[in-house]
């Protein structure tokens, strides 16, 4: 599926662990939250860079302390409708000073991706095929921000106060 | 008992209902009447296609039944929704007749 | 009131056009209902009964005659001449379609108005006293916070996929007109021994299926502190709320599950975490957007106008307009006027464009160009000279808008029910019809005094009837229109969940019992005691002995 970064459509250097699957020697490798507990030793012991997948119901909290220890991590919206990655976008950002790839997978529409971007994501894996087209739409529609965010765009307040 | 397929057009939400031949009407008389289940089951099948292509929201079929020569809804919802609002009598299908 | 600036301007527009965008893919088939659902929604945009049904925000019930004359507008030329006031001092449009939407959008916007947040699962409308201002009693202007609130909560990037909706109240008058205790937070303005303006903060009161009143979690917060802290709770409610089920997905069945202390502790601790961040209030933006609120040019007047009380001892109805439509307001030589929308056998705040333009025109002439629309689907007048009463109350007369019934039995709140909401059980505007011819003497009405009347035509209760003196609901039991009655809810500072009666009653059966339940009351009260005192006092056996004592109990 198309990876939106940086406004380009690039290519996903990332690899996600598959479940029962080997630890591979190279590569950026993801893992979900339970493969870092069982195979945290192991996966430490790698040269590479590391990265963790959170699922929706799985707070922030659980990898606050270990947060050090990777480059990417990736929330997943199991649904439009679930909101909670966005809360969890903005504590790693702005709480727990997270500043590797914020990624965000699963359920990512169109509709959604301006609302992600400025909770703090940075990196978007979108079904649709227009997806860079799409990330355009998004970012261009609506250009006024009221709430001081991560992404560091000016609020009205801001401007208004010059 | 009788069967209609009762939706909203996309474009305005108005209450059309599907006719013999395909296409939708605005008022329940000019609707297909389904008797059996066979016949009804193709009629949601139609109703689904319409929604499909963006012509109708939310098709459905209800049970309706006749009084007096006119098809009426047997629940009140839908007889609500085939005629207009019960106090505002001008307004709606019930205005138009 | 507040003016929008280029910023905002300009967000209302961009997100017009958004709109018009979703709109247009949504008709060309590239969206399925599934997908552009929520979008629609999002801009106040539902499919009811008969077709699409606009609600349009009002900003903490705050209009002017400019904003009025274009809603007539629209309602002449988009919708079938008439608008709805609802419980959350909104404006909604029945027969809207969805293709003239983004052009309706477009024109709201172009008079600072917008839908944004009026549906879905993100922080609705901020409600707040339709007072605010010029209530005599008032301790702090709430409409600057409203605002403020307002504009934080504007597509809010963390939290427009909440569990379910939420809203937020505020007052700033001791006499809660706002309902708090009933909100998903509840803010009450109010001074520390130091003088200084914060809130009380009360969060997880509710209505619908399992009504809560709201639990302090906040004695004082500074307003500096007022959006840190909302932000806190609307974080923790977003990772923590219930998306299993929709039924209890509101912060109202967090709070009780977790326990107050619990989540208040959870609250604290995420609020230190971001108080000393970029949303503390500088003073200075407190004081500008305090400015756009800034009393109207009162004259100086006198606050005794003898002709006024000649001419109510000369014109009965006048005299029961000022009694039961006209506040003291705290400017001398002024008044707060109450425009009801109950005239007798009308559907509880449904509105003509015609009367519309007119109360706008009486805004104009009147009220320095502004009105309220109230959490009871009524109109007010805010800053009416006294020496205009009788000329303003001729005018709405003329356009039936002078009903001398608020506060009144027949002053009722009603949602829209069966006639046009498509989750309604059954109708509740025929049932308040009936309620209102039977009680249409005036001077019946008077004697029996203040009494609320609240009615649902579904378990989502957006009549409030929990929180009516009286309380009717509106079910579906085989078909058949069933109305259970309950009595003894109050939802101003002295918040109350009403509770049932007994078994409930056909449509002509309810106006009976209505009836009934007031009769009691009037032979029961004591001296100065209103039909809520009666009922606290007296408790529900006598009112349920009389009610099912004779055959019409069903």
């Amino acid at each position: 599926m198309p990876l939106i970064k940086g406004g380009e459509r690039v290519d996903d250097p990332w690899i996600s662990l598959a479940e029962g699957a080997e630890i591979p020697p190279h590569g950026p490798l993801i893992v979900s939250l339970q493969q870092w507990r069982d195979q945290r030793a192991a996966l430490l012991a790698r040269a590479d860079t590391l990265g963790i997948r959170l699922a929706s119901d799985q707070p922030t909290s659980e990898i606050a302390d270990d947060l050090s220890h990777f480059e990417l991590v990736a929330l997943e919206f199991p649904s439009f409708g679930d909101g909670r990655p966005y809360s969890h976008a903005r504590i790693l950002r702005e709480i727990l000073g997270f500043e590797g790839e914020l990624r965000a997978v699963g359920d990512v529409l169109l509709e959604q991706l301006h609302f992600m971007h400025r909770a703090g994501f940075d990196a978007f894996v979108v079904s649709s095929e227009t997806a860079l087209e799409d990330w355009r739409i998004a970012e261009s529609e609506i250009r006024v921000w009221y709430q001081p965010t991560a992404d560091g765009r000016p609020t009205a307040m801001m401007l208004r106060r010059g | 008992m009788p069967w209609v397929v009762i939706a909203n057009r996309l474009r305005d939400g108005i209450v059309v209902f599907l006719a013999p031949g395909g296409g939708w009407v605005e008022q329940i008389a000019g609707s297909r009447l389904a008797g059996n289940e066979r016949e009804a089951e193709e009629m949601v099948a139609l109703g689904q296609q319409a929604e499909a292509d963006q012509e109708v929201v939310a098709p459905d079929l209800i049970a309706v039944e006749e009084r007096a020569g006119v098809i009426v809804p047997t629940k009140r919802r839908e007889a609500i929704r085939a005629t207009g609002p019960s106090v505002r009598t001008d307004l709606g299908k019930q205005a138009e007749d | 009131m507040y003016r929008y600036d280029e910023f905002d301007s300009d967000f209302v527009l961009q997100r017009a056009r958004q709109f018009r965008r979703q709109t247009e893919r949504r008709l060309t088939g590239e969206l399925s209902e599934e997908q552009f659902k929520p979008l629609r929604l999002m801009n106040g945009l539902y499919l009811q009964l008969h077709a699409y049904m606009l609600r349009i925000n009002v900003p903490y019930g705050c209009l002017s005659s400019r904003q009025l004359r274009k809603l007539a507008h629209i309602a002449r030329v988009y919708d079938k001449g008439y608008g709805h006031l609802t419980t959350r001092q909104n404006v909604q449009f029945n027969w809207i379609k969805l293709e003239d939407t983004p052009a309706i959008l477009e024109q709201l916007a172009s008079v600072e108005m917008h839908c944004i947040q009026s549906s879905g699962n993100c922080i609705r409308n901020t409600t707040s006293d339709p007072y605010a201002g010029a209530a005599a009693e008032e301790i702090h202007d709430p409409r600057l916070y409203c605002e403020l609130i307002r504009q934080w909560s504007s597509l809010h990037p963390e939290f427009s996929f909440l569990p379910r909706k939420f809203k937020i109240a505020v007052t700033g008058s001791p006499r809660d007109r706002a309902a708090v205790k009933v909100h998903d937070i509840g803010l009450r303005l109010h001074r520390n021994p130091a003088g200084e303006a914060g809130f009380e903060v009360i969060v997880g009161g509710g209505l619908g299926r399992t009504p809560f009143i709201g639990k302090t979690v906040r004695d004082f917060l500074p307003v500096q502190q007022l959006l840190s802290y909302l932000e806190a709770i609307l974080r923790v409610y977003n990772q923590l709320g219930r998306r299993d089920n929709k039924y209890k997905a509101r912060i109202k069945v967090l709070v009780h599950e977790m326990g107050t202390e619990a989540f208040q502790k959870c609250v604290e601790e995420q609020w230190e975490q971001i108080r000393e961040g970029g949303l503390t209030l500088p003073q200075e933006e407190i004081d500008r957007i305090g400015a756009y609120f800034a009393p109207p040019a009162y004259e100086d007047l006198s606050d005794s106008v003898p002709a006024l009380e000649t001419t109510r001892r000369e014109e009965p109805a006048f005299d029961a307009w000022l009694q039961n439509n006209v506040v003291e307001h705290k400017q001398a030589g002024y008044a707060i006027v109450n425009v009801s929308v109950k005239a007798v056998g009308a559907a509880p705040g449904d509105i003509s464009a015609d009367q519309m333009e007119a109360v706008a025109e009486l805004a104009d002439r009147f009220s320095f160009g502004e009105l309220r629309v109230t959490h009871s689907q009524n109109l007010v007048l805010c800053d009416v000279r006294k020496t205009d009463l009788e000329a303003l109350w001729r005018r709405l007369a003329a356009i039936g808008l002078a009903t001398p019934n608020v506060g009144l039995l027949t002053d009722s709140i009603c949602c829209p029910g069966l006639d046009y909401c498509s989750l309604a059980s059954a109708r509740s505007i025929p049932v308040a019809q009936s309620i209102s011819e039977r009680f249409a003497d005036p001077g019946r009405l008077r004697d029996i005094g203040e009494l609320q009347l609240k009615m649902s035509g579904c378990i989502n209760a957006c009549g409030h009837h929990h929180v009516g003196h009286i309380g009717i609901l509106g079910a579906d039991k085989k078909g058949e229109e069933l109305y259970q009655l309950t009595l003894g809810g109050s939802a101003d500072e002295n918040t109350a969940i009403g509770k049932i009666i007994g078994p409930g009653f056909d449509a002509e059966g309810i106006v009976d019992a209505i009836e009934n339940v007031v009769e009691t009351y009037l032979s029961l009260r004591q001296d100065g005691e209103r039909f809520i005192d009666t009922y606290q006092r007296v408790g529900r056996d006598p009112f349920k002995e009389n009610l099912y004592a004779s055959d019409q109990g069903r």
